[in-house]
């Protein structure tokens, strides 16, 4: 087990090509004029990172789940699978970022990123609580920075500070959980401590909880979710767009392992308690999202909300549960990619997050219009899209497990949440702009941007319609925690 | 010619239709064609039907030229039509009205094609209904046949004419009376639908033949309730439906105003065959369906009946506008066709008694005669009307007055068809009513006492009505000038001219019709 | 293999859908022709399936199968029976009326006709999938676009909350249905989504009778059953007349037809305990409707409680669970999809030409649009069950089936047939006789070809049904015939 072996290498290939490739960009950066740098910059972090994930594929794939560096990590699926959603959406995250205004033309912004992203695929497989908790920072600290990276707008100062604030005081009451953890048990590594927590105590509970606040922030799980809204709305767009994806994801992956691994003893309470808090974090977001005049904020809300749905599936505590959340994360990462995507297309030209911004969207870019709907009805939860799907597997996997009344609730809510995704797309196909004049307020996509949505466009379709082979990649995940 | 013979009746009930969607193609614009392609197609039929006549066997019993087709398997309807004696009648009487009518209507200058169309269908549909001899085919075309009716009332009928509803809304007379006409009947069938649907579920049968004996049988009890209640419930049902058509009164009311508001080819089929179908739906259904429930209502059918030619009468002599007289008067007349009906009721199936069953198929014979009777001569008032309305375009019967030497062919006609309406021996209004009164004498005195006592006052309006228009001082405003009264035209007389004859025939020697209809009528029940 | 002809009609609209966005809006003529072109072939395509259809060998037939995602059961699984096959028949139909009718919009057409066929896909799909899964599938693919058609190119005054309005209700009734669909999932505990199977699960009463009302009355809300239909006729009102035409003579047989084969078909047991609630709620919904519907004033909210009448019918068919009741009430699908489908054809042809649907201030139609004024009286004769008329075939069955159950339920019922007469002749009346107002004299254009084409095609269907019902009667049974033996053979 300690010793080192050569193989043990694929187990950590993602993490050893993000670490080059952040080096490249550093080190590439002051090569490049200043007129092409950001075209540069984000073609070989995107090329880079789905270089990255192509390799991986071929090469890294785990066959038996092991634990490897001194039971630092865990080579299986459950981490992979989450690594390569990481890389994706980084990936589409870098071509969002390109174009954005003193961000796309900064190397560091792209190095934050990456060590963003390294940090998370640590996160997805730590299986030892010391490495979690630096993978977890590892994952936060570039974040806090990249929130507030717009340096003299207030917005973005604010978004960061705040992310900072809450961050490290959610933190250190998990790392005060980790420390009781380690101080009763003895022990560190997550796979030797369900042995310390065999039966039910209220000490378990307690410890729990404290760790559940940690992740609960990283998933903005309610009552952690308030930081959400604003460290969004002033966040750069495509930054917002990858916090509320692959960082939330890397929560749920710990959440997943911690759980299901750690205290499978208690499953009865924590399950009970998280179908409480994803019932308040799912109507407590949908319900506050309707209020929304900014489309960003609307988002976070969702976002929020988004947490509670996927929160279903780790409640049901089941093989199927694990995998439906899997899936749900799969086509979120998708999905809301897209929707921060989209609003940072319109972003740029409009200047503007209201939504009146989005008036006559339809007749100004009827094809972004178009994917946005996509995106929108998936978030809803409509078929032929990801969503929909996604929330059917984990209302059967609640329904599987008897728990009826979260399906119900998770239903409920999701009819609410039809409802303000539908304003949107009033705003955009039905409402025109003050002077009827859209044709003469084109709104232009660059290059990235139509790459990047094209591809999630189809992939929200793909996921919705096909998707078999998606269930199976996270149904092979889930299998890993049983 | 065999599949002639083998298929004559499906081809009478169905060549109108035929004719139909030829005009359908014809351009809108040659009125000229479609008149007569209507008027000709229209003699088709009765050609036909004459030939079926011929080839009838009066003698022969149950049903004749059968046809029988798959239709609705799913509920067990077949198409089956058939003709006996009683049918027959009614048959011959449509098809002769029709091109009659037709032809009164070449002075519809209004889309006449939309017009001639309608008209074939409404033929089509009354000869279903006499034809059928499925309980659902009879539903279905007793019901078709409301909607030709309904239009041509209110897309043709007189212009003129308001009616002040409840909450002071104004509609038009002739939307009025259409719709009038429409829920009227409609409400009427609703309770025949009902009970045609609860026989259906009963017997998975609705073909009549097999109905009347099995309708008959039934015992025990249906829906948990007895036999009895339900047949009796069921028989108010059909007694209804029928009662709104003939109509009788109570149920009369919609009838003045359908007749008057209707165009004058409307009115003739209305009054000339449409109120049959109600008289034809007690004689097909309701006697040998419900031979008990009728015997044990009988008086309250004759009652009904007595009060039909009663207030019939009065009302006949209390108007003033001579289509409302002539309307009234087909209350009166119909309500010798339900005194027979009720008489034969009265007596039942089966009754020992040699001599009563001898009055009653005096009864029901006159009671076919008379329908066929009144059809004639009311078919003939109405034209006669409509031939004056069109050139004076009042009905009001006290803007005439003695215009005889005016018109004196007119003049001489109207005469002719009144006294035959009137009942004056020697024409066929007197044969009929005779045998009627002298059928239901024995079995319902009282009521028939009075119901002759009825009959004067057919005479005092008729006569009344003849001297408003005809006698009396001369309207001097239709003698001069542009309001001059011109004579009635040939087209005209061509229409009359079969009716008298007829009118004619029937008075002088009945003993060919009757043969047809006597013997239908021992057969019927 | 044979030809997978259900999976091609499916994917036809939606493959129409794709092609058409890929037309530059600008090119009009084109979108129209392609759409015409879609339509036309689905039509096609429709009418073979129908006429494949082998009664006589009944079941499920003309069967695709293909893996989808085996570790839950999922398959795409298509087939028609009886029930399904005159359904999809009618959205050929309507689909191809719809698109004929809408030839003259003008803002953007390219989503319009896309969105439609997505529609229609869904439609299609739900009609033709055996797969539980698909159904809810297809089945919301159905009905969201109705949103973005109705909010986009509806009547300007209530699009927005109308299209809301339905949009919600429709899909809070088909995520009920959902949850109880998971349930019966997992309680057969067959792992499958394969409706066959279900069909032979044999829940156990106690489970059927608490989970049928989630089934069924989620899809009878799209069939607009009381006190659910509330969303109808304001949808209707506000839609264009295509889409009008796809909601009220398609969309609501999808509720009905899932509520079906969902509801009655998996769970008999629960239908037949709250088979009397289910009768009481279509007599309320038959009756109730008409005479709102008499009250009206607006045209288009006629029909639209008449629709709710009329598919009152359907489910008072459904709930005898009679031979007869289903029967009549497969084919009152049909018959109130393709009368309806007519009707909102024909007031929109009035509509667009007179600018309002007010009926007091309309008046002498019929001149200027002599075929409108027939085909509506037809469509008039066939919703008051005018023998004759595809209407009475429909109707009858139901009728006879209700005798077989409820004699009293028959009888009150059949006040709707004369309140419906009345209001529709009003109706007429009012707005094809009369006199024209004088605002709209020398302003009412004639309709064009393709509203024509529509409107006859619609009547002959409708007449040709009426006078021979064994064209699709035969086929209703077979499938009826199925539905019985699941019931117990009653």
């Amino acid at each position: 087990m300690t010793a080192f072996v050569p193989s043990n290498i694929f187990a950590i290939l993602p993490e050893i090509l993000l670490l080059t490739l952040a080096l490249l960009v550093l080190i590439l950066d002051p090569f490049w004029k200043e007129a092409s740098r950001h075209l540069n910059l984000g073609w070989l972090t995107a090329g880079g990172l789905l270089l990255t994930l192509a390799v991986s594929l071929v090469l890294a794939r785990p066959s038996a789940p092991a634990l490897v560096f001194g039971g630092m990590l865990r080579y299986d699926w459950l981490g992979f699978a989450f690594k390569m959603f990481f890389l994706f959406s980084a990936a589409i995250t870098s071509l969002f970022m390109m174009d954005v205004e003193r961000l796309g033309r900064r190397a560091e912004a792209y190095m934050l990123l990456l060590a963003a992203t390294l940090g998370m695929s640590l996160m997805a497989s730590a299986a030892d609580l010391v490495m979690l908790y630096l993978a977890i920072e590892t994952t936060s600290i570039p974040l806090y920075i990249l929130a507030g990276f717009l340096t003299g707008d207030e917005k973005s100062t604010e978004s960061g500070f705040k992310y900072l604030l809450f961050g490290a005081l959610t933190s250190t009451v998990m790392l005060y959980g980790f420390s009781l953890i380690y101080g009763f048990s003895g022990k560190t590594g997550l796979y030797e401590l369900a042995a310390s927590f065999p039966t039910f105590s209220l000490l378990a509970l307690g410890v729990l909880f404290m760790v559940l606040i940690g992740l609960a922030f990283k998933v903005s799980l309610f009552p952690f979710h308030f930081w959400a809204p604003d460290v969004y709305e002033g966040a750069p767009t495509p930054v917002a767009g990858f916090l509320s994806t692959a960082s939330k994801a890397a929560g749920f992956a710990v959440i997943l392992r911690l759980f299901m691994v750690v205290f499978p003893s208690i499953s009865t309470d924590w399950s009970l308690i998280l179908a409480i808090l994803a019932t308040l974090t799912m109507t407590v977001g949908n319900l506050i999202a309707l209020a929304q005049k900014n489309i960003k904020r609307m988002l976070a809300y969702s976002s929020i909300a988004h947490a509670g749905y996927a929160m279903i599936g780790v409640v049901a505590f089941s093989q199927l549960g694990a995998a439906s959340a899997v899936f749900y994360l799969i086509a979120y990462i998708l999905t809301n990619l897209a929707a921060f995507g989209i609003v940072a297309a319109v972003g740029r030209v409009t200047g503007s997050d209201d939504l009146k911004a989005y008036y006559g969207l339809s007749r100004r870019a009827p094809t972004l219009a178009l994917m946005m709907m996509v995106a929108f009805l998936s978030l809803a939860g409509m078929p032929p899209f990801g969503g929909f799907v996604a929330k059917v597997f984990v209302f059967a996997a609640a329904v599987e497990q008897g728990w009826v009344w979260l399906a119900v609730v998770g239903v409920l809510n999701s009819i609410i949440g039809l409802y303000y995704y539908m304003i949107v797309l009033k705003y955009v196909y039905l409402y025109r702009m003050e002077n009827e004049d859209e044709e003469k307020h084109p709104i232009p996509i660059s290059r990235p941007y139509a790459i990047a949505l094209t591809i999630l466009s189809i992939g929200i379709i793909l996921v919705g319609v096909l998707f078999g082979p998606w269930f199976g990649l996270a149904s092979s995940s889930a299998a890993n925690l049983f | 010619m065999d599949f002639l013979g083998s298929h004559l009746l499906t081809l009478i009930l169905f060549f109108p239709v035929l004719a139909a969607l030829v005009i359908l193609f014809l351009p809108q614009e040659d009125v000229k064609v479609i008149r007569w392609t209507a008027l000709i197609a229209s003699l088709v039929p009765f050609g036909l039907s004459v030939w079926l006549w011929m080839r009838f066997d009066p003698s022969a019993s149950g049903f004749q030229f059968s046809e029988q087709y798959p239709w609705y398997e799913a509920i067990h309807s077949t198409f089956h039509v058939g003709v006996d004696g009683l049918s027959l009648t009614m048959v011959l009487l449509t098809t002769l009205l029709t091109p009659l009518a037709i032809l009164a209507s070449f002075s519809i200058q209004d889309k006449v094609k939309a017009y001639m169309m309608l008209f074939l269908f409404l033929e089509t549909g009354m000869l279903g209904v006499f034809l059928a001899l499925d309980l659902l085919i009879f539903f279905v075309f007793w019901e078709i046949g409301l909607v030709p009716m309904y239009f041509l009332i209110n897309q043709w009928g007189s212009e003129k004419g308001e009616r002040v509803l409840w909450g002071g809304i104004k509609m038009q007379a002739r939307n009025y009376a259409s719709l009038k006409f429409m829920i009227y009947t409609m409400a009427g069938s609703l309770g025949l639908l009902l009970a045609i649907q609860m026989l259906g579920v009963l017997f998975q049968t609705y073909d009549l033949p097999l109905l009347y004996q099995k309708w008959n049988a039934l015992e025990g009890s249906v829906f948990g309730l007895s036999v009895s209640t339900v047949k009796t419930v069921a028989f108010w049902a059909f007694v209804v439906a029928f009662a709104i058509k003939v109509p009788v009164w109570p149920f009369h009311t919609w009838l003045p105003d359908a007749h008057t508001e209707a165009p004058t080819a409307g009115s003739m089929i209305l009054a000339g065959v449409l109120l049959k179908l109600g008289a034809y739906g007690f004689l097909r259904l309701v006697l040998p369906l419900y031979p008990l429930e009728a015997q044990r209502f009988a008086g309250a059918l004759a009652f009904l009946a007595v009060m039909a030619i009663v207030f019939g009468a009065f009302a006949a002599y209390g108007q003033t506008d001579f289509k409302r007289l002539v309307a009234y008067s087909s209350v009166n007349h119909m309500g010798f066709v339900l005194l027979g009906i009720a008489a034969a009721a009265k007596v039942g199936m089966n009754n020992p008694d040699l001599a009563l069953n001898l009055s009653k198929n005096i009864a029901l014979n006159g009671a076919v005669l008379q329908m066929f009777n009144h059809g004639l001569s009311a078919a003939g008032m109405f034209f006669l009307v409509g031939v004056i309305y069109e050139r004076t375009h009042t009905r009001n019967l006290n803007d005439f007055g003695g215009l005889f030497p005016l018109v004196p062919v007119y003049g001489g006609i109207l005469l002719f068809t009144s006294m035959a309406s009137l009942g004056l021996p020697g024409l066929n209004g007197f044969v009929s009513e005779f045998l009627v009164v002298r059928g239901a004498w024995p079995i319902l005195t009282v009521y028939t006492a009075i119901a002759m006592l009825g009959l004067l006052f057919t005479g005092a309006y008729i006569l009344k009505g003849v001297k408003q228009v005809l006698h009396g001082p001369l309207n001097e405003h239709w003698a001069h000038g542009e309001h001059c009264l011109t004579e009635i035209n040939t087209r005209e007389i061509v229409v009359m001219a079969p009716l008298m004859a007829l009118i004619l025939v029937i008075g002088i020697w009945p003993a060919w019709i009757l043969d047809v209809i006597n013997k239908a009528v021992i057969m019927l029940f | 293999m044979q030809f997978p002809i259900l999976s091609v009609i499916v994917f036809t609209p939606m493959v129409a859908a794709l092609l058409i966005l890929l037309i530059n809006s600008e090119r009009k003529t084109e979108i129209r022709v392609t759409a015409l072109a879609a339509a036309t072939l689905a039509l096609l395509l429709s009418l073979w399936v129908y006429f494949t259809y082998d009664k006589v060998a009944a079941g499920y037939q003309l069967i695709e199968k293909y893996n989808w995602m085996p570790m839950l059961g999922i398959s795409l699984y298509f087939g028609v029976d009886g029930i399904s096959a005159p359904l999809v028949l009618l959205t050929g139909v309507v689909m191809f009326t719809g698109v004929l009718i809408s030839w003259g919009i003008e803002d953007r057409p390219r989503e319009f006709f896309a969105f439609l066929f997505i529609l229609a896909s869904g439609v299609f799909g739900v009609f033709v999938s055996l797969d539980l899964f698909m159904l809810f599938f297809f089945y919301e693919i159905a009905v969201f676009p109705m949103y973005l058609l109705i909010a986009i190119w509806g009547w300007i005054k209530t699009r927005e909350y109308a299209a809301m309005k339905l949009t919600l209700y429709l899909f809070i009734g088909s995520v009920v249905s959902l949850v109880g669909a998971l349930a019966m999932y997992w309680q057969s505990g067959l792992r499958t989504f394969d409706m066959l199977a279900l069909e032979q699960a044999a829940f156990s009463p106690a489970f059927q009778n608490l989970w049928f009302p989630f089934v069924f009355f989620g899809f009878a809300v799209l069939g607009g059953i009381f006190p659910f239909h509330n969303w109808s006729p304001d949808g209707h009102v506000a839609a264009p007349t295509a889409v009008s035409m796809f909601h009220a003579g398609v969309l609501m047989k999808l509720g009905a037809f899932a509520a079906l084969r969902v509801g009655i078909m998996l769970l008999p047991e629960g239908a037949k305990t709250w088979g009397g609630l289910i009768m009481a709620l279509a007599l309320v919904n038959i009756v109730y409707g008409a005479f709102i519907a008499m009250v009206q004033t607006d045209f288009k909210y006629i029909i639209g409680f008449s629709s709710v009448s009329h598919m009152g019918l359907v489910m008072m068919g459904f709930s005898t669970m009679t031979k007869l009741g289903l029967t009549g009430a497969g084919m009152q699908m049909f018959s109130h999809g393709v009368m309806t489908a007519l009707f909102f054809a024909a007031v929109g042809m009035v509509y667009d030409r007179a600018h309002t649907r007010d009926i007091p201030k309309l008046g002498g139609m019929a001149k200027p649009l002599p075929l409108v004024a027939v085909a509506f009286i037809i469509g008039g004769l066939v919703s008051m069950g005018m023998p004759g008329f595809s209407g009475f075939v429909a109707e009858f069955p139901i009728f006879m089936g209700i005798w077989q159950v409820k004699p009293l339920v028959a009888i009150i019922a059949a006040i709707s047939i004369v309140v419906t007469a009345a209001y529709i002749m009003l109706a007429v009346r009012r707005v094809f006789f009369g006199s024209m107002p004088a605002e709209f004299e020398g302003h009412i254009g004639t309709i064009t070809v393709y509203d024509k084409v529509a409107l006859v095609l619609l009547c002959v269907i409708m007449i040709g049904l009426g006078l021979f019902p064994s064209v699709m009667v035969p086929w209703v049974q077979t499938g009826v015939q199925h539905i019985l033996s699941l019931l117990g053979g009653a």
